[in-house]
């Protein structure tokens, strides 16, 4: 009787002790971790990440409404999309190869972005989708893979790692995520890559490519995959699909990010310019042919302008 | 009595909490340097609503933020980013780093990816190492470091001339020259003016006024003269070694 009685009064330390704590509630997303580092992850304070959601019958219908840029072209918030990128699995590893256009709508809004995420030494993350989408669940994924680390004294497996990316973006199914991703890396049971959607699509595989350009970056690819290809021969194949999809599809382009992962963890291989790769080539680098990509091959010889090599040289 | 006529066909209604201000934001990094700036106009549709509206913000004597987009959005943003500074600073003794201000900006617009700021957010100062920085952020968080970005209204028309005048993007060196990597602040700040006139004269959105933030790392030799410059005013907090200036100039009213 006397714990009914305290629980209905207004005016015991109980009921005090609530009116405070629903008065802290209303102190909306913030708790108080977040007067501390939480190593910048503050919407995270609470264990989980906690978002603001529009007060409406359909949420979903008013995002879709205000961002979707296929839908109606004039809508404010244009979230950036567009891209090539792609991962195969080989002898000597795994490859991943991307671009580094964005745009919004038809504007190129950056050709500098990196669309590779670097989880952790030995995982590697692709972005295509929703630029902050990828960034901000990759760096996430991250968090939890070194509390795995932690607990377990072992690193995450690869597959371990992508299931809880899967699982994660599957809890928002509906609510308008956009992501393609390849999670990437090696661990116990050798190169891996697993492909993970916003759908909650998730497969293991040898290669993949996602994204606008991801047909050519295919063609390229499919034609000159083998599994003992040399590391050099691989990096080449990454670079020139990522080229050719740079070529062909207007909303990739720009750059190619070349990274190679190995038994002892991922390494930047470089950052090709992709017309400078159609004139002159990637350069002195391991595997390149020599010579540009797509200009000599079409002009050569053609045109008095353009006589070839060996007889102008004479 | 109400039109029975209207009510006889379904009603749509739709939640439209956003407008667009107009207005333009730009930032570029030196060596040791940053300097942030946008124009001071806000309109709605066809009307001016003030000639004068800041864009740009101080956070820290390091860190400078230039918001753009819908101008009630922007101002809780920047409120709200400046309260949680304040929290780090009680909590640490000490300015939070540029690149972690960088991905606390990323946390807050992501946290509300369901119901984005309609906000484009450019982040510019120094870092630890002393060296300028400039951070942009799309509404929902998608951020990268670069050495100079346009965003706004005229962001189509100022990031082009900033490629070409700070990336020498489309241009050849002479024989036996290469370009510099680094522009020294009074080029930077001619480049910055020049944005703005250019895009008054093209963009009907940008004009009345332009507030110029310009941060120095410690013991830039720059420092004289920008003491010395007409019209710059410093705004630095109090002890820090980073310099934190305002130039304002007149963009054109009509």
């Amino acid at each position: 009787m006397n714990s009914l009685a305290q629980r209905f009064s207004t005016t015991s330390p109980l009921a005090h002790f609530r009116k405070i704590q629903r008065l802290a509630d209303e102190d909306e997303d913030v708790s108080d971790a977040a007067w501390g580092s939480q190593a910048g992850f503050g919407s995270l304070t609470k264990g989980v990440p906690t978002f603001t959601v529009p007060n409406l019958p359909d949420p979903t219908a008013f995002l879709r409404l205000h961002t979707d840029d296929h839908a109606d072209p004039n809508c404010r918030i244009k979230i950036q999309h567009g891209t090539t990128t792609l991962a195969f699995r080989f002898q000597g590893g795994v490859i991943v190869a991307v671009d580094s256009r964005a745009t919004a709508g038809s504007y190129v809004a950056s050709g500098t972005v990196k669309k590779v995420i670097e989880i952790n030494p030995y995982l590697l993350g692709t972005m295509a989708g929703g630029a902050a989408d990828c960034q901000y669940w990759e760096t996430y994924l991250g968090i939890h893979c070194r509390l795995h680390e932690l607990r377990n004294r072992e690193r995450i497996s690869v597959s371990a790692a992508s299931k809880y990316l899967s699982n994660l973006v599957y809890g928002y199914k509906g609510m308008g995520l956009s992501m393609g991703t390849m999670i990437c890396g090696w661990d116990k049971t050798g190169p891996t890559i697993f492909y993970v959607d916003s759908d909650g699509t998730r497969l293991k595989g040898d290669l993949f490519s996602v994204g606008s350009g991801s047909t050519f970056a295919y063609g390229v690819l499919d034609q000159g995959y083998r599994w003992d290809l040399t590391d050099e021969e691989a990096q080449e194949l990454g670079r020139r699909s990522i080229y050719a999809a740079g070529h062909r599809d207007a909303f990739s382009g720009n750059t190619c990010n070349l990274y190679h992962v190995k038994e002892d963890g991922w390494r930047f291989i470089g950052n090709f310019d992709i017309s400078k790769m159609h004139y002159e080539g990637p350069g002195d680098v391991p595997g390149a042919p020599g010579g540009g990509y797509g200009y000599a091959l079409r002009v050569e010889g053609k045109s008095s302008a353009n006589p070839p090599v060996a007889e102008a040289a004479a | 009595m109400p039109d029975m006529n209207s009510l006889a066909h379904p009603q749509q209604h739709q939640f439209n909490p956003y407008t667009e201000n107009g207005g333009t934001i730009l930032a570029i990094a030196g060596e040791d340097f940053t300097v942030i700036a946008g124009d001071t106009r806000q309109s709605e549709g066809y009307s001016i609503q003030t000639r004068y509206a800041p864009k740009v913000f101080r956070l820290t004597d390091k860190a400078v933020l230039a918001v753009n987009g819908f101008a009630a959005d922007g101002n809780m943003f920047v409120k709200k980013v400046r309260q949680r500074l304040e929290w780090y600073r009680h909590a640490h003794a000490k300015d939070m780093p540029l690149r972690a201000i960088a991905r606390l900006i990323q946390t807050m617009l992501y946290a509300r990816r369901f119901f984005p700021f309609y906000v484009y957010n450019i982040l510019g100062g120094i870092e630890e190492d002393g060296s300028g920085a400039v951070y942009s952020f799309d509404p929902v968080g998608s951020y990268e470091r670069e050495a100079c970005r346009a965003a706004g209204a005229a962001q189509s028309l100022v990031q082009p001339f900033l490629d070409n005048q700070i990336y020498f993007k489309n241009q050849t060196p002479a024989q036996d020259t290469s370009h510099p990597v680094h522009l020294p602040l009074h080029s930077v700040l001619a480049l910055v003016i020049d944005s703005f006139t250019g895009a008054t004269e093209r963009h009907i959105e940008v004009g009345d006024g332009l507030e110029m933030y310009v941060v120095l790392a410690r013991g830039n030799p720059a420092l004289q003269s920008l003491q010395d410059l007409p019209g710059a005013e410093e705004v630095t907090g109090t002890q820090a070694e980073e310099r934190v200036f305002v130039i304002r100039r007149d963009l054109k009213k009509d």
